[in-house]
């Protein structure tokens, strides 16, 4: 398994990875992040849907912060 | 703004004489070193878990350095007493009056782990001078460190030993894997490191039958006639605990356990022992009949807000926010909406930073609604119940 995972000391709002990724995450009300259908307290990290692989990637690489990284589920 | 007074030179043990004792006089002989295995197993059996405040077990995390350590890299372990919540005293006065066993501690995890590399962090607000003398002959490095409340975090003073602002770093890689100087880094709390020496001279079953832990309680307006460090039994009653420390769990108000990051509670609550999870870094707080809990809760907010490290956008942003909707609540605006936007901003920061920061403020806001329920209520409509309210003096002169 695959994870999604917003490093927020890097994060400045640049919103990028909200439009790449509209399925996933959305922007908050300061222009940060918020991934979609997650409860309190589960924004650290998020499981990476099946197919959405290689559009997170590219988000990724595209976030100017390097904010955006995907992790290998072991941790 | 002043910080609640106590006195930490004035601790009142009242474990029994089993010599298994935090605040005891100083035992005799060295501490016993144990290999890795043993050490594990017998911390596993104390049921030893971390006195900072998270609760974690330490024998996992002992484990986990371990793993990371392997044959080829050398661990660092890391004593912390930044102590850097407002309303606790313990690790100061641990290091006051018995910093032997913090050192022991060290010396005990250290040796588990095939290293010689300690460090005791200090916070600008503890006395280090009797541990210093005793650290240097051991040759463990006592640093003093800049403080503030989200620097005892334990990837902050990783970072401030190393040198960087002491800010908590993105959790993704972990200082047991690569902390300090890129090694790995076992990060304890200073009490956390005096059970283990317990565990470690008196065994498992005799420390599990004193089963000692330090509280530090304080209250306002004299709510709390002999506020300092108390060293009572896990399973002590919270009432107990108030009435030991000259306070009349019958007439004071709600109780803060845990510090600023903790849980309100109702004075009807306080029933629950000492060692509950939500005891965190054993801070007991008790509010007199005429401080308002919601402009405490208030005030406390505010403060926490500006402790942010300012480096996660939800943090920066929310919790000034929600601080501000508290004190509109404070000053009992007649507004009811203010309850869904404390609701709100709540949501959009818990569990959304590199650290717990907007987690644990969260967490002491919504247990305003548990404890004191009815006073928020009545504030909503446009009256504070308290009799003469006086200022709670939140935050600290830290």
């Amino acid at each position: 398994m695959t994870r999604l995972h917003l490093d927020w000391t890097r994060c400045d709002g640049h919103g990028g990875c909200a439009e790449l990724l509209p399925d996933l995450l959305t922007l908050d009300p300061w222009g940060y992040p918020l991934l979609r259908g997650t409860g309190p307290g589960a924004d650290r990290d998020a499981e990476v849907p099946r197919g959405t692989e290689s559009a997170v990637r590219h988000a990724a690489r595209a976030c100017p912060r390097a904010a955006l990284r995907l992790l290998d589920g072991t941790a | 703004m002043t910080a609640p007074t106590l006195d930490p030179a004035t601790p009142s043990a009242t474990t029994t004489g089993t010599g298994v004792r935090l605040l005891g006089a100083t035992p005799d002989g060295p501490v016993p070193l144990l290999d890795l295995a043993a050490l594990l197993a017998v911390v596993e059996q104390a049921g030893l878990t971390g006195r900072g405040g998270a609760g974690f077990p330490t024998a996992r995390k002992v484990r986990a350095v371990a793993a990371a350590a392997g044959r080829r890299r050398r661990p660092v372990v890391v004593g912390n007493a930044m102590e850097g919540e407002p309303l606790s005293r313990k690790d100061a006065a641990l290091l006051g009056l018995a910093p032997g066993l913090v050192l022991d501690g060290l010396d005990v995890v250290a040796h588990a782990l095939g290293t010689r590399d300690r460090l005791l962090a200090v916070g600008p607000e503890v006395d280090d001078r009797a541990v210093r003398a005793a650290a240097s002959a051991r040759s463990i490095a006592v640093r003093r460190l800049p403080g503030g409340f989200v620097a005892g975090q334990e990837s902050a003073v990783v970072a401030a030993l190393g040198g960087r602002p002491g800010v908590p770093r993105d959790p993704a890689v972990r200082v047991g894997e690569r902390g300090l100087d890129g090694r790995p880094t076992l990060v304890l709390n200073a009490e956390t490191l005096a059970h283990v020496a317990l565990v470690a001279r008196h065994g498992a079953a005799a420390y599990r039958a004193a089963a000692p832990q330090l509280l530090t309680i304080s209250g306002t307006g004299g709510a709390i006639r002999h506020p300092g460090v108390l060293e009572v039994p896990r399973g002590t009653p919270l009432v107990e605990v108030i009435r030991r420390a000259g306070g009349d769990p019958t007439t004071c108000g709600p109780v803060l356990l845990g510090g600023y990051h903790g849980t309100w509670l109702a004075p009807s609550q306080l029933g629950i022992p000492v060692g509950d999870p939500r005891t965190g870094a054993g801070v007991v707080h008790v509010l007199d009949a005429t401080t308002c809990p919601v402009r405490a809760t208030a005030d406390i907010a505010r403060w926490l807000a500006d402790q942010s490290a300012r480096q996660c956008g939800p943090c920066v942003n929310g919790l000034p926010h929600l601080a501000a909707t508290l004190g509109h609540l404070a000053d009992a605006h007649p507004d009811p909406r203010l309850e869904a936007e404390v609701a709100r901003v709540a949501a959009l920061v818990d569990g959304r930073g590199a650290c717990a920061h907007p987690d644990g403020t969260v967490r002491m806001v919504r247990s305003a609604w548990s404890a004191f329920g009815d006073h928020v209520r009545a504030h909503l409509a446009g009256h504070c119940p308290t009799p003469t309210s006086t200022p709670h003096p939140s935050g600290a002169t830290r």
